[in-house]
């Protein structure tokens, strides 16, 4: 035993005082990006054409950036020769409603907290399911390190359980495999209502770098209703978090 | 070893595909199964359609004491007489042959879909289902034990904890599991076929995400294909960069991986130091590109962003930080003997059971096998800086345990030669178009293993063909024979301790 109290304070306090102070991010961290609308002349359209996934259109009304379908790879800032498109270091980007993830410059809505009607049953302990359906274990990953010292999940009340019938809703990953659909149905299925749905990564939003495959689904929207979008290739813990504590209503009120 | 109807080749070194002898299928059956039993290993069996009615099955050896690669191809129809009895390192590969193009390898022991999907030739399938048929995963005859008091156990695919999708069957007596069969294929997201044409603006994402946990290592993969199939030279500190990012890789892993081997036995100390000391591993890789996971960071030409003196004295710093707490976090464990004890003895794999399926990566290394693409096809860096060969000998949970912890110490050491010594120069170059009609084998030793990569191109250039073989791909099988004659109790601490990828197998 004293071996362990050794090792323990050796290594010190590591929980990170997240939401209380700002958290501490790479230097080289691409957050959410900030369209300026106004700078694209709207002619070269060559943001669009090196997407990957199709997240940046530049249409009559001006330049668009579809948050949920972006890999945050960055190749649009590169190739834009007017600046119009700039990754900041902005981890608040979580959002409600589908269409609060396109940006177009005039900034974003960020998420908001669950109704009085959901938050009374499910907004002091929020248990949750995590199905994996086609995720590439990023994404898993970085959901999974919340529940470790230095986010500690637990402190907020937020817990991944073991049991869909135990949840109150189900965190979901990955494109949505063809072979994960009956799955993720019948998990969702087993949730007792009221529930709720959380998408986390680009795949779980529009189907990511796997969109358009007859393998898979381009997220999960398609097959249930979704309440709360977390977007990035994989989003940092970071975003996971604080998308989760917005709709607890823990911040952002 | 016969050479006279192998072509040779080497890592990341380019041959023309009609060099590529092309075989009878006996020969080409006597050939693989003779070099095997001399102590080659199939690194990679796969089809590749031909004319509408035949389709080419090309195999490539590797023999890494040599350090060389042997290539020959066949040419099927409907059915050929299956490897696997006399080679049961094809066992898989061949499944996925039969159920990738509808051809059947006549006396496989075991012939079952593995992704569970149609077959990519309109109207050939090897278990004769029609195209209109809906095919779900796992729907399929598993090996099933009968007898007084015996049971079957099914796992997955959704698990308790938040991990990956797959299918486990037990076959238990008691607690005791006689056999275990694992069926996968529910992450399928079709990356083979979409490769094909490319590259494209995609192309590198596939990479990096066709195992998450493997961005750097896949995609050093396929950017070392690329830049040996255009024969542009990266420079030497691009090459530095990428080590130190896969090795930055190998560490997260392992860390997170002997944490979790110590959550798996209810040692909680080492779980939950080690939980957080993965994640200074992979801030360390996002202080290279931003990104915890490396996306973005390797590129073919070389890397995108660059470490200056000030970045490289930062990650120097804090790498040894961190070690030196990995290492009060590990020591724990090692001092702890109902750690030690619940370690040994389990999940043993014996060595020949491990050569006899070939496979890859610290579960290979713990049954005291060298085989470390670092060691036996050095590419990049590793060509000039040698890492040791971590090995254990028991091939249990315990030896797989302790090679991490060799390996975690090497990779620490490598990373801060490398830093010291950081080339000058330019860190990306540009690569131009693919050449035409050619192959190359890419290996490199990812955190779980050979990580293979097989690119063909057409006459135009494009890719005509795209072969991955992830070490899971080689290794669900060695996790599957760990588990006879365990305590299915046992079960989650032997399958940590190979810590698999779904994805990577499944792609």
């Amino acid at each position: 035993m004293l071996k362990e109290l050794v090792a323990r304070w050796k290594l010190g306090y590591g929980t990170i005082p997240f939401p209380a102070k700002e958290p501490i991010l790479p230097d080289r961290y691409r957050g959410c990006p900030v369209v300026d609308a106004a700078r694209c002349p709207g002619q070269c359209r060559v943001c669009a054409e090196v997407c990957p996934t199709g997240a940046v259109k530049v249409s009559a009304d001006g330049l668009h950036l579809d948050l949920g379908r972006c890999l945050f790879c960055g190749e649009c800032e590169t190739a834009c020769p007017v600046n119009a498109i700039r990754f900041s270091r902005e981890y608040r980007m979580s959002a409600r409603r589908r269409q609060d993830l396109v940006l177009s410059g005039t900034g974003m809505a960020t998420a908001q907290a669950l109704d009085a009607q959901m938050k009374r049953p499910l907004g002091r302990a929020l248990r949750l399911r995590q199905v994996n359906a086609g995720g590439c274990n990023a994404c898993e990953a970085d959901t999974n390190v919340l529940t470790t010292v230095v986010f500690d999940l637990g402190r907020f009340g937020i817990q991944f359980v073991a049991s869909p019938r135990h949840a109150d809703g189900i965190l979901v990953t990955g494109p949505v495999t063809e072979n994960m659909k009956p799955a993720l149905i019948k998990t969702y299925e087993a949730v007792p209502t009221p529930k709720i749905v959380i998408a986390v990564g680009a795949c779980a939003i529009a189907g990511g770098p796997y969109a358009g495959h007859k393998e898979v689904h381009d997220g999960v929207e398609s097959i249930l209703p979704v309440d709360l979008y977390i977007p990035g290739c994989p989003p940092h813990p970071i975003v996971i978090l604080d998308g989760l504590l917005r709709l607890l209503g823990c911040i952002g009120k | 070893m016969e050479s006279k109807r192998l072509l040779r080749a080497y890592n990341s070194c380019p041959v023309g595909l009609r060099d590529i002898p092309l075989v009878s299928i006996s020969e080409f059956r006597e050939t693989l199964i003779r070099n095997v039993a001399q102590g080659a290993r199939l690194a990679a069996l796969f089809g590749r359609p031909h004319e509408p009615n035949t389709l080419r099955v090309l195999a490539v050896l590797a023999r890494g004491s040599e350090g060389t690669l042997f290539i020959v191809e066949t040419e099927v129809s409907d059915c050929y007489p299956a490897l696997t009895v006399d080679c049961p390192q094809a066992h898989w590969f061949e499944r996925e042959v039969a159920e990738q193009w509808g051809v059947r390898p006549e006396g496989h022991p075991w012939l079952k879909p593995i992704r569970f999907h149609h077959s990519y030739r309109l109207g050939r399938d090897a278990w004769a289902r029609a195209a209109t048929e809906v095919i779900q995963p796992s729907m399929t005859d598993f090996f099933q034990m009968a007898g007084e008091e015996v049971h079957e156990v099914a796992v997955g695919p959704v698990h308790a904890g938040i991990i990956e999708p797959g299918h486990f069957r037990f076959q238990c007596h008691g607690e005791n599991v006689y056999h275990l069969e694992i069926s996968l294929g529910y992450q399928h997201r079709g990356v083979e076929r979409a490769m094909i044409g490319g590259p494209n603006h995609r192309s590198a994402h596939y990479m990096e995400t066709l195992a998450g946990d493997t961005s750097i290592g896949h995609m050093t993969a396929y950017c070392q294909a690329m830049e040996a199939l255009t024969g542009y030279t990266v420079p030497g500190r691009a090459h530095v960069l990428r080590a130190v990012a896969l090795e930055l890789e190998r560490l997260a892993n392992h860390t997170g991986d002997i944490g979790a081997l110590a959550g798996d036995v209810g040692y909680l100390p080492t779980a939950a130091h080690c939980g957080r000391l993965r994640g200074d591993f992979l801030n360390l890789t996002a202080l290279l590109c931003g990104n915890r996971f490396g996306r973005g960071f390797v590129r073919p030409g070389g890397v995108v962003f660059d470490l200056d003196t000030n970045q490289a004295g930062i990650l120097l710093d804090r790498i040894g930080r961190i070690y030196q707490n990995v290492t009060t976090a590990v020591d724990l464990l090692w001092k702890t003997p109902s750690v030690v004890a619940r370690f040994e003895k389990t999940g043993r794999l014996p060595r020949e059971t491990c050569e006899e399926l070939g496979l890859v990566g610290p579960a290979a290394r713990a049954c005291g096998i060298e085989r470390d693409v670092r060691y036996e096809f050095p590419s990049g860096t590793y060509t000039l800086s040698h890492i040791p060969v971590a090995t254990g000998e028991t091939g249990d949970v315990f030896a797989r345990a302790y090679v991490r912890w060799l390996e975690i110490q090497r990779s620490v050491a490598f990373i801060q030669e490398q830093l010291e010594m950081l080339p000058c120069g330019p860190i990306r170059v540009g690569t131009g178009d693919l050449p035409p009609e050619r192959l190359v084998v890419s290996l490199v030793e990812g955190w779980r293993g050979e990580i293979c990569h097989v690119a063909l191109t057409d006459a135009q250039g494009h890719f005509a063909h795209y072969k991955v073989v992830d070490p899971s791909f080689h290794n669900w099988m060695g996790l599957a024979m760990a588990l006879r004659d365990q305590q299915i109790s046992d079960f989650p601490l032997c399958n940590k301790s190979f810590n698999l990828s779904y994805c990577g197998h499944d792609l």
